[in-house]
């Protein structure tokens, strides 16, 4: 049985001009240990579905899906007291913005505590303990002084240290990170990816690696999903994805890598945007930016074939 | 921290000289003569007027004159009054307690309310909750206190008869002054009639100062409370499986509340220049009314060093809050 298991999941926003889908159809399951990631640019609703998953999408978002079980539990029926054990204890998530994604009331070793108080309980002595050695694990020198401090007299890199030692801190089994190196630079991207990898090696947790990173995702993951404009285009392992892409899109998003490139002089690019709301056109969501679309893309929206390993969306999978 | 309030005191240096010029000249630029108002209908002769214009120092250079209030100011002699020929700084202080007394019960019905309305306007957002507050506060904010006083007169002591019509307590009572606040004195008296008698005069003006600065903090704390709730770390609190009494009032409150102790510590200079028309409508015996009569009356010494010392009181406070806001927000601590 598989740890988290998705099926069918669709996310839309109430706004002024109607539902706006922000996530469609989305499926997936990771096993126990396993690393999956999942990419796209921004706009494709990558956040969205695990924000979902973790409930914690603001009022005007409206969630439903066929299947939506984490170890067998039924996240769908818990009531949201059942849900708060799960959420935070055995299923915990860190994000895009280290930096303020911190609350700046109160002190680092404060809101570990809070976790901590929260899942496994134990005396105020335990718990400071465990805060310590938390810290000491995700690679924070000297914790004993960081413990007291304020996130704002942190760096963005020991900012995401401390989100991910708050988020190991009741032994997860399931490790959700949304774009965790975004917004942090390039050399402290590479050390806070390796020690995301560590951790998952040394605790054997599960890890969903959000990420717009090809080369991250190489890397890291095992399984991958390809998400364009809230639709899951193509899911493969690593290799095979990256020996022989079979949506356009996935294929434009590995010829754009440096590495791929080869000696021409401007990286490939992939012209236009993602659509948004008001732009969303007739048929293949992908069908304007894609070079091999055709008159029947523009016009019929594709479905994935049911003997497709990969469950490529798209008429002409290559 | 220390030093953090010793550069905060010494940043009231040059806001207090400015005071002090504003407040030496506002009552001067005022048409009217304090001599000729004191004279009365009958009048008065040159010679006469002369002579007390001398005596009081009236001839001199403002700047002299300016030099010389300045001075005495410094060595805490606000001179004496023009009209009841006692210190100013007795007859501020003899009044004193009684405005901060109502002022302060106003602010604190202000907060009581106020605040948890605010707070739970902005979790019921969009609800009937939460129109509700924002129209009553919408309409609290917008009335003016001196009608505001007199239809909560008309309707609350008149019709009703719930509350006295004015006064700080009933004539039958009297009590020793300790601290000054009425309310205080009876309850260390041990005079429980007496002590309900000062909290009857006191409920009904007291909720009719306390109603702008409770519409303010009510809007202050929904707004501030929204924009909070969109916060990341917000999020990262519901993210780690928190109740969600615990994310709205330990993490959205405690960042929400920055913003509204800084409005609140503002409303403290609206509740005394509130304090005055309310007091002149429920004749409460405080520093307002006396100040209006000493307007009217032309009384330079009087007028000029309340206008002092109030100013003085509101930096105190002002300091007060940047104090606690320092405790609140870390961020300014460091």
């Amino acid at each position: 049985m598989a740890l988290l298991e998705i099926e069918g999941l669709d996310v839309r926003f109430r706004t002024t001009n109607g539902l706006f889908p922000a996530v469609e159809d989305a499926n997936l399951s990771v096993d126990k240990g396993e690393v999956l990631a999942i990419v796209g640019e921004s706009g494709s609703g990558k956040s969205v579905s695990m924000l979902a998953t973790m409930g914690l999408l603001p009022w005007t978002a409206e969630v439903s899906a066929d299947k939506m079980a984490f170890d067998g539990q039924d996240l769908r029926q818990l009531t949201s007291r059942q849900r708060r054990k799960i959420v935070g204890g055995e299923m915990s998530m860190i994000f895009q913005e280290p930096m303020s994604s911190l609350n700046p009331c109160f002190t680092v070793g404060t809101q570990i505590d809070e976790m901590l108080r929260q899942h496994l309980g134990g005396s105020r002595k335990e718990r400071k303990e465990r805060a310590l050695d938390l810290l000491a694990q995700v690679g924070i020198p000297d914790p004993k002084k960081r413990i007291g401090a304020y996130p704002h007299q942190l760096s963005g890199g020991m900012s995401q240290r401390v989100m991910i030692a708050m988020a190991i801190s009741c032994n997860p089994r399931l490790l959700i990170a949304d774009e965790p190196t975004t917004a942090l630079d390039v050399t402290i991207q590479a050390q806070i990816l390796d020690l995301l990898l560590e951790l998952q090696q040394d605790t054997g947790m599960a890890l969903i690696l959000i990420t717009h990173d090809m080369g991250v995702v190489a890397e890291t993951a095992q399984q991958v999903i390809v998400q364009y404009a809230g639709r899951q285009v193509e899911r493969q392992e690593v290799k095979a994805l990256f020996a022989h892409p079979r949506h356009p899109y996935t294929e434009a998003l590995l010829s754009a890598l440096p590495e791929r490139a080869g000696d021409q002089a401007r990286l490939p690019t992939i012209p236009g945007v993602v659509p948004g709301q008001l732009n969303r056109p007739s048929g293949c969501l992908f069908n304007p930016r894609c070079r091999y679309a055709t008159e029947h893309c523009r016009q019929v929206e594709p479905k994935a074939l049911a003997d497709d390993p990969a469950r490529t969306l798209c008429h002409y999978p290559l | 921290m220390l030093k953090f309030i010793l550069v905060k005191l010494a940043q009231l240096i040059p806001t207090f000289i400015g005071v002090t010029i504003v407040a030496f000249s506002f009552i001067r630029l005022l048409p009217g003569d304090p001599i000729i108002l004191l004279a009365g209908e009958r009048g008065i002769s040159p010679e006469r007027y002369a002579q007390l214009s001398a005596e009081l120092g009236f001839d001199r250079p403002l700047v002299v004159q300016y030099w010389d209030f300045l001075s005495g100011l410094l060595q805490g002699d606000l001179g004496t009054s023009l009209v009841t020929h006692t210190r100013v700084v007795d007859e501020f202080f003899s009044r004193f307690p009684a405005t901060v007394e109502l002022s302060l019960v106003a602010l604190l019905i202000a907060v009581i309310i106020g605040l948890p309305a605010g707070v739970i306007a902005a979790t019921r957002r969009g609800s009937w909750i939460d129109h509700g507050v924002m129209g009553v506060s919408l309409t609290g904010y917008s009335m003016p206190i001196f009608w505001w006083g007199l239809l909560a007169i008309m309707l609350f002591s008149s019709t009703l008869g719930w509350t006295p019509v004015s006064g700080r307590i009933s004539y039958l009572y009297f009590v020793d002054s300790v601290t000054g606040f009425l309310t205080i004195d009876t309850l260390l008296a041990g005079n429980w009639d007496a002590f309900w008698s000062a909290l009857h005069h006191l409920i009904l003006p007291a909720i009719v100062l306390g109603t702008i600065p409770m519409a303010v903090i009510a809007r202050q704390t929904r707004s501030s409370m929204l924009e909070v709730q969109g916060e990341d770390y917000v999020r990262t609190a519901r993210a780690k499986g928190l109740s969600n009494f615990r994310v709205v009032m330990v993490h959205t409150l405690r960042n929400a509340l920055i913003t509204v102790v800084t409005v609140i510590g503002l409303q403290v200079g609206l509740l005394l220049s509130g304090a005055i028309l309310t007091e002149t409508i429920f004749s409460w015996p405080g520093i307002g009314k006396w100040m209006v009569d000493a307007i009217t009356r032309r009384d330079y010494a009087a007028v000029q060093g309340a206008l002092v010392l109030i100013a003085l009181i509101i930096m105190l406070i002002n300091l007060l809050v940047d104090i606690a806001y320092g405790v609140i927000n870390p961020r300014i601590r460091h």
